[in-house]
């Protein structure tokens, strides 16, 4: 029996034509990079979305434990200090 | 009585045969809707057809205007019967396999990319403005097929199977490609349509890149199909024909 490779799956992020970052917009199946980038093109820039377009594989991303969320964020609920709302804004600033 | 006819022109001939094509690959590939191997290739192919469909329309609707009678796209598209249709007949031969989609969209883009490139030089400006369009979408056909030609050619031993067959059965559709009869001549000498002989060079450029890339090599063959220009289709169309203009055959004028 011949042993088929699944197909890597690949992290998409997407930088729009608004926004200055490549934000992540979803997966693709594809067997290399290249293929990817052309999986993702035709997945998630069908309606004019991208300028740009990144593919990570999945298994390059190091996620961390869902278990760990207790040590790892909870934490900050408590320094309400570190959100900006503690400022006046001058008028002349406008909206930020 | 809904099968309409058609006073051909040779500019008139030279754009249904453009139109035709486009329609009915974009049919071909529509079919692969839901079926496609994976969904991202599900989306791809329709991509595909969806560009190719825009296409279409715009030819059919210049062609419209150039006949200048009361048809329109949906008329010249949806009311004439087989032996009326230009396609070329690589666009009409049943979907296949996936190798077998690959390798034709593959063909057609090697040929049509270059072939809308020359075609915005063209004396008619609706034409060469409809080129200019089509030039980049069928870029990305050619960029997309041919990237899984090689990967195809070059993966698995079914994989490299399949695509050799391909190969093999659509290599003799190829010829049609740079036909030139007296319409294709007429549509030289006016400055229309762009001399097939000279895109033949990048063509062959283009395919021997892919199938080498694949670890395969351009079928040997040099007998050459022919008819599709002239009305005389495979056994093929009129069954594509009856699923895609059954509507408007059932119901005149339908509208959504």
């Amino acid at each position: 029996m011949m042993a088929e490779q699944p197909m890597p799956l690949w992290e998409v992020f997407i930088r729009s034509r608004t926004g200055l970052a490549h934000r992540h917009v979803g997966s693709v199946h594809a067997p290399d990079a290249g293929l990817a980038l052309d999986a993702a093109r035709d997945t998630y820039t069908r309606r004019g979305e991208g300028l740009s377009i990144w593919v990570v594989p999945s298994s390059a991303i190091t996620a961390s434990d869902p278990a760990e969320k207790g040590s790892l964020f909870e934490p900050t609920a408590s320094k309400i200090y570190r959100h900006p709302s503690f400022y006046d804004i001058p008028e002349e600033v406008g909206h930020m | 009585m809904t099968t309409i006819q058609l006073e051909e022109t040779p500019h008139l001939a030279y754009l249904l045969r453009l139109a035709d094509s486009a329609l009915i690959n974009a049919h071909r590939l529509s079919e692969w809707c839901g079926h496609a191997p994976m969904l991202e290739e599900d989306l791809a192919l329709t991509n595909v057809a969806l560009d190719l469909l825009g296409q279409a329309r715009l030819l059919y609707e210049h062609a419209a205007a150039v006949d200048g009678n009361e048809w329109r796209e949906d008329d010249l598209a949806y009311r004439r019967d087989a032996p009326q249709f230009r396609n070329l007949l690589i666009t009409e031969l049943p979907r296949g396999d996936f190798a077998f989609t690959i390798v034709r969209q593959a063909l057609l883009s090697a040929f049509f990319h270059p072939f809308w490139q020359r075609a915005q030089g063209s004396t008619d400006r609706a034409l060469a403005a409809i080129a200019g369009k089509a030039e980049k979408e069928v870029a990305y056909h050619l960029r997309h097929s041919g990237a899984w030609l090689v990967r195809l050619g070059d993966g698995t031993e079914e994989s490299r199977r399949r695509t050799v067959d391909a190969l093999d059965a659509l290599w003799s559709y190829t010829g049609e490609l740079f036909e030139v009869d007296p319409v294709g001549e007429a549509m030289i000498e006016a400055g229309i349509g762009p001399d097939p002989e000279t895109i033949r060079p990048v063509f062959e450029q283009t395919i021997d890149r892919l199938v080498d890339e694949a670890g395969l090599a351009r079928p040997p063959g040099t007998w050459m199909q022919s008819g599709g220009l002239r009305g005389v289709h495979t056994e093929h169309l009129g069954h594509l024909l009856a699923v895609m203009q059954h509507l408007q055959r059932a119901y005149p004028g339908a509208v959504w």
